[in-house]
């Protein structure tokens, strides 16, 4: 497999509401900036585009054609979109560049869940004849999962909540973060149950907003004379779609996407983990291999602000951002998508 | 439509927005192995299948996830079991199963392997939800065929008995699924100031700054360049026709009565296209190139839409003239 280049990202505050904002106005910034950051005019200087967005969050169909206005695209250019965060719009370019057919291209991915009901579109995407007519909430089922692994035993409420005061704390330095802070273990825990076990600072945020990356090959990203951070290794797996079916204490599909990808070939720095719900990330850490010397989510990660359909590509954005800053050397970025951990996708970032 | 104060980035505009709720009304086909399932639930009973390892699967599955095996051999499984993980709902929205505080909870039917998911009702009371308590079934009184025959389940250790009686002669081959998920809609930026004009009696495009194109109505770019539309435009409401057809056909829930003529309008001064109807006028006579102009409501009805224009009508007296 050849190396790529992540060259630029780019990605808007997470706010609760983005007000008026459409698709096209939630894109121009983050696609301008992300050029303009690779050093590139305008997205005709790129082979490719591949976006990532869902229309039933907003409930406007066809958004993500609308949201092509924000690029620029005449004369024509080259675009694919993925129903799925843009993580996979991600790994379909970075397909592109295997193939040959293209060596650069710029990735978006934008998402405003605020017109809707966030947890309940998600019902729609279970299974339609057991699950989505009972109304079966996202929360619901991570609260059983949380369950699951709590009542295994090595894992207490305390564990949890750690989770969430390391991740405000760490995103006291991330100017884009929704929720930040100084907490304590005992002070959350203090908190109510919202939907038991799991209370209301276990779920992360809902958030408006928009990222956007370019990325290119090794031989283009020396040439364009930029820093740059190297995918060395990708991977997606996908477990059962009947979540009952599952042991939701464990990840198999991180266990061997971490493996293809070569995680375990050489030690981790950093490690992005998008977890939407704070028990996911002692899953998620646990099916990597990582161990306490590794740096967990130095954004803050989701529970910090969750740009639906945008925080899997902006896990592999703060990787590379601080492998460009010369921060660390090799880390580990997590993508995921479906219920409970369903679908996830592993990348191994390295320093030029 | 209401209107807020937004504190929306760029340019500062207020925020129109409109609820609605989108439906998706659909009817699901079943295939056999589900519908076998629900055909039983209408019966009053439960069913698994069993797996490529044995295990019986309930509710069935039609393929084996690990082997990915057609999975055809039914079992029978009683409507009685034990919780193997829950989660409690203190506050259920309208999508749930029940109104008041109920535990979500994972059962394995006695005879099962694998848990079913549905709601367990202990009349609001927390602290009866344990791991490993029984349950059973409450089944519904009229059965559908679906899986809300199952109203949900509530703590017991032995069947209620009271199940469902019919004599059905078809199995289950259908299923209604409707669906309906809530939205409060806003128009981007750059549409609720066009419509803040609209408002007004205005037809105001928008541009990018050194732009070529002036866009009616603009979505927030100049999307030949992707560069925001900061500039607006007045235009006038007389317009140009471009292309048009007529409807001959009626459309659900449309007032308008048919033949009537929707045409691509463009209004002077802008460089794209609207729809919109075309009326007082001769269905035959119409024609590309044709100009026609606004004929407005009255301005006590105007709002936030293009439909303060009832219509456009041929530019055809001689004051009308003019224009370009």
């Amino acid at each position: 497999m050849q190396d790529v280049a992540i060259v630029s990202f780019v990605q808007s505050d997470c706010v609760r509401y983005a007000g008026a904002q459409n698709e096209v106005e939630l894109i121009m910034p983050v696609v301008q900036a992300a050029l303009k950051e690779a050093g590139l005019s305008s997205v005709q200087d790129v082979d490719f585009t591949c976006s990532g967005s869902c229309d039933y969050q907003q409930g406007a169909a066809f958004a993500f054609v609308a949201g092509v206005d924000a690029l620029g695209a005449v004369p024509p250019i080259k675009e694919s979109h993925v129903e799925m965060d843009a993580a996979w719009a991600l790994y379909e370019s970075w397909l592109k560049i295997q193939m040959g057919q293209a060596e650069s291209a710029l990735i978006y991915g934008f998402g405003k869940s605020s017109p809707g009901e966030l947890s309940n579109v998600l019902s729609l995407q279970l299974d339609p004849y057991y699950l989505a007519p009972l109304g079966v909430d996202t929360i619901s089922l991570a609260a059983m999962q949380a369950r699951s692994l709590l009542e295994a035993g090595e894992v207490s409420e305390a564990d949890l909540a750690e989770v969430v005061v390391n991740s405000r704390a760490n995103a006291k330095n991330n100017p884009h973060a929704q929720l930040s802070g100084d907490f304590t273990v005992d002070q959350l825990l203090a908190e109510p149950e919202m939907v038991s076990p799991l209370r209301k600072h276990d779920c992360c945020p809902i958030s408006d907003g928009a990222a956007a990356m370019v990325i290119c090959t090794v031989e283009k990203a020396k040439a364009m004379g930029k820093p740059y951070a190297v995918i060395k290794g990708i991977d997606h797996r996908i477990e059962t779609h009947h979540v009952t079916l599952r042991d939701l204490s464990r990840s198999p599909s991180v266990e061997i996407a971490a493996e293809k990808a070569g995680v375990h070939d050489a030690p981790v720095d950093v490690a992005e983990i998008y977890a939407p719900f704070s028990h996911q990330e002692i899953i998620v850490k646990r099916a990597l291999g990582l161990d306490d010397s590794v740096v967990i989510n130095p954004s803050g990660g989701v529970l910090a602000g969750h740009l639906f359909m945008a925080s899997g590509l902006s896990r592999v954005g703060e990787v590379a951002k601080r492998i460009i800053a010369g921060e660390y050397k090799r880390g580990v970025a997590h993508a995921t998508s479906g219920p409970c951990l369903q679908q996830n996708m592993i990348l191994v970032l390295e320093s030029m | 439509m209401s209107l807020e104060n937004g504190s929306a980035t760029g340019q500062q505009v207020e925020v129109l927005s409109q609820k609605f709720t989108l439906g998706f009304t659909y009817t699901r086909s079943t295939g056999p192995i589900v519908g076998r399932f629900l055909s039983s639930l209408r019966d009053g009973k439960m069913v698994g299948v069993k797996g490529s390892d044995g295990r019986v699967i309930v509710p069935p599955v039609e393929y084996d996830p690990v082997t990915a095996e057609a999975l055809i051999e039914f079992v029978d499984v009683a409507d009685t079991g034990e919780v193997v993980n829950w989660c409690w709902v203190a506050k259920p929205t309208e999508h749930h199963p029940l109104s008041h505080p109920f535990a979500w909870g994972m059962i394995k039917l006695d005879g099962a392997d694998t848990p079913i998911l549905h709601a367990i009702d202990t009349q609001g009371d927390a602290s009866q939800m344990k791991t490993g308590m029984k349950v059973r079934v409450r089944w519904i009184d009229q059965a559908q065929g679906n899986i809300k025959d199952i109203v949900c389940f509530e703590p017991g250790d032995s069947s209620s008995g009271n199940i469902p009686r019919h004599d059905f002669e078809e199995p289950v081959v259908m299923m209604d699924a409707p669906t309906y998920l809530d939205y409060n809609y806003t128009a981007g930026n750059a549409t609720a100031r066009y419509l803040h004009q609209i408002r007004k009696g205005k037809i105001v495009g928008q541009k990018a700054p050194g732009g070529e194109f002036v866009y009616v109505p603009p979505r927030g770019s100049c999307p030949a360049t992707g560069v925001a539309t900061t500039e607006e435009v007045e235009c006038a409401d007389v317009a140009t026709v471009e292309s048009f057809t007529i409807v001959h056909i009626p459309i659900p829930g449309n007032p308008i009565k048919p033949p009537y003529v929707v045409a691509n309008l463009l209004a002077d001064g802008a460089d794209v296209s609207f729809i919109h109807l075309l009326s007082e006028v001769d269905n035959d006579a119409v024609e590309i190139g044709m100009r026609v102009k606004a004929v407005w409501k009255p301005e006590e009805e105007w709002g936030y839409a293009m439909d303060n224009i009832r219509f456009w009508k041929p530019l055809d007296t001689e004051s009308d003239k003019g224009g370009q």
